[in-house]
């Protein structure tokens, strides 16, 4: 079971607490997009995966803590999560994903 | 060499000290007509249905880690095909008419024994939507049948059918042609048999890349082991397609997930067949060797790593009890987990890919054992003739764009 860090709560709590939401960072688009998008396009919003073999971001919701949503970078081969951050922040760069396994690393 | 009664009694005379090796472990040629990427029991039966009914024997199957080794080996090895569709009643009956008399053409025992599915039913809902379930099958020539309560019990004599039980059991689904088989004896005997017909079977032997010529078709894969050229690779890769898709520059609708399962320390028989509950989630056999075999649905999280969370295994084996409470004291043995490749509509993806040459067998999900036979003499029949066959057309790519899903995650409602 993981432990999980929740960035609102501030601490690590188990990970049946939580329910996992999916990749991250996926846009709905908008109403006026939504007009001029092909079959494809739609099919790309709605099916189509990375599946990264690797750092994954990824969704989590704190469904039975604090209710909220937030965003994770985890090893999808080792399991372990590098960092756990709030919704709103921008996809994390790879160097980002570095400095984050360097400080965790110490 | 082949099994037999006498080859048997003349290995006997000898100690058992001079079987000859199953199927040569080979290094690959320079090229090949096919090479197939993932050596299970989906990749090795199309390398061997490829030599056997569409005569193409320069074929050569790579595998990164050990032959069946994958999700073949970590299976749950139920067989059944009661599916709700057409289209997957297609390909899944398909895969058990293969499976029946697949020991004598394999001239290696599987070990399929039809033992029979028991789809329990506790509400009502259950009740209407598995009796829709069993017109559906007949309509189609499937096997399955309504039994009462009563007769569940005939069946099944340690199920308890008391009307005040938290999950009453008011009737259940019977598929009795569908069973189980020895998972690793599938993977054994393709092996065997595509490697007699001239099918190289490479294992350690990890793809790095996908070559593409000029005109964007497929002239062959990297590997550990160097460049193979191939006029036509096909993909059987399970958990870890995305990562082989990607080398061809392709994304896929598919999200990897670990799925576990485990077996009990072994008792005198006592599950007459595979019984299965969608309601409480969780089914149970028994295998040959008296373990009790139970799976239930996958971690919540997409994974690769081949194990999965303790919390998932009790809650499975709080269902087990929660059916069967004579099982309580019962001690497991082993657990362990595979990567399953999860479609959003839990239908598979077998059939041809937007590059030249690439074909694709994936997406079966948390079931795909039961399929062995079926999907790889599609994928061989697909590869052979660049083409579909009418029972794996309707699993294509392109459902996903132009909607055509085969929605069996809803007509499931769980993991199956």
């Amino acid at each position: 079971m993981f432990l999980i860090h929740c960035p609102h709560c501030q601490e690590d709590r188990p990970e049946i607490e939580f329910a996992y939401a999916g990749e991250a960072h996926i846009v709905r688009p908008g109403p006026e997009q939504q007009d001029a998008m092909s079959d494809a396009e739609w099919s790309e919003f709605m099916f189509i995966r990375d599946n990264v073999r690797g750092e994954h971001c990824e969704r989590w919701w704190h469904a039975n803590g604090c209710n909220m949503f937030f965003n994770a970078v985890r090893n999808t081969v080792s399991d372990k999560f590098i960092k756990t951050y709030k919704i709103g922040h921008k996809r994390p760069s790879a160097s980002q994903i570095q400095k984050w396994k360097d400080a965790a690393n110490g | 060499m082949k099994f037999s009664a006498r080859s048997l009694f003349a290995n006997a005379l000898s100690g058992h000290q001079n079987w000859p090796e199953q199927f040569p472990n080979k290094e690959p040629k320079s090229e090949y007509d096919v090479v197939i990427v993932g050596a299970g029991g989906h990749g090795l039966g199309a390398a061997y249905y490829l030599a056997k009914k569409y005569g193409i024997t320069n074929v050569a199957v790579v595998e990164k880690g050990w032959l069946g080794g994958g999700n073949t080996g970590r299976n749950t090895t139920i067989i059944r095909s009661n599916y709700l569709f057409d289209e997957s009643a297609g390909i899944y009956d398909h895969a058990v008419d293969l499976w029946d008399g697949l020991s004598q053409e394999l001239n290696y025992n599987v070990m399929f024994s039809k033992r029979g599915v028991l789809m329990l039913a506790h509400n009502v809902h259950d009740v209407q939507s598995f009796q829709r379930h069993v017109h559906a099958n007949r309509l189609n020539g499937v096997d399955n049948k309504w039994l009462t309560p009563e007769e569940c019990k005939e069946f099944v004599p340690i199920l308890d059918i008391s009307q005040n039980r938290r999950y009453p059991v008011m009737g259940g689904a019977l598929q009795q042609r569908a069973g189980v088989a020895r998972h690793d004896s599938v993977a054994w005997g393709y092996a065997r048999a595509a490697s007699k017909l001239g099918v190289d079977i490479i294992q350690n032997c990890m793809v790095t890349g996908i070559r593409r010529g000029p005109d964007g078709a497929v002239l062959g894969v990297e590997t550990q082991k160097g460049f193979i050229g191939a006029k036509k690779i096909g993909v059987s890769a399970a958990g870890n397609t995305s990562v082989v898709m990607e080398m061809a520059g392709l994304r896929f609708p598919l999200e990897s997930y670990p799925l576990q399962a485990l077996v009990s320390e072994p008792v005198k028989p006592i599950v007459p067949c595979v019984i299965m509950s969608n309601a409480v989630h969780a089914y149970i056999s028994q295998s040959d060797k008296g373990e009790l075999v139970i799976g239930a649905g996958t971690d919540q999280y997409t994974s690769y790593s081949q194990r999965g969370a303790l919390h998932i295994v009790e809650h499975t084996l709080m269902s087990i009890c929660e059916i069967f409470p004579i099982f309580r004291r019962m001690r497991m043995l082993r657990s362990w987990g595979g990567i399953v490749d999860v479609t959003p509509d839990r239908s598979p993806i077998l059939g041809k890919t937007p590059v030249p040459g690439l074909y694709v067998n994936c997406g079966w999900g948390t079931g795909g054992f039961k399929a062995t036979p079926g999907a790889a003499d599609m994928l061989a029949y697909t590869i052979a003739h660049d083409a579909p066959h009418k029972i794996n057309a309707p699993f294509n790519l392109d459902r996903f764009v132009g909607g055509r899903l085969i929605d069996e995650a809803a007509a499931a409602a769980v993991a199956h």
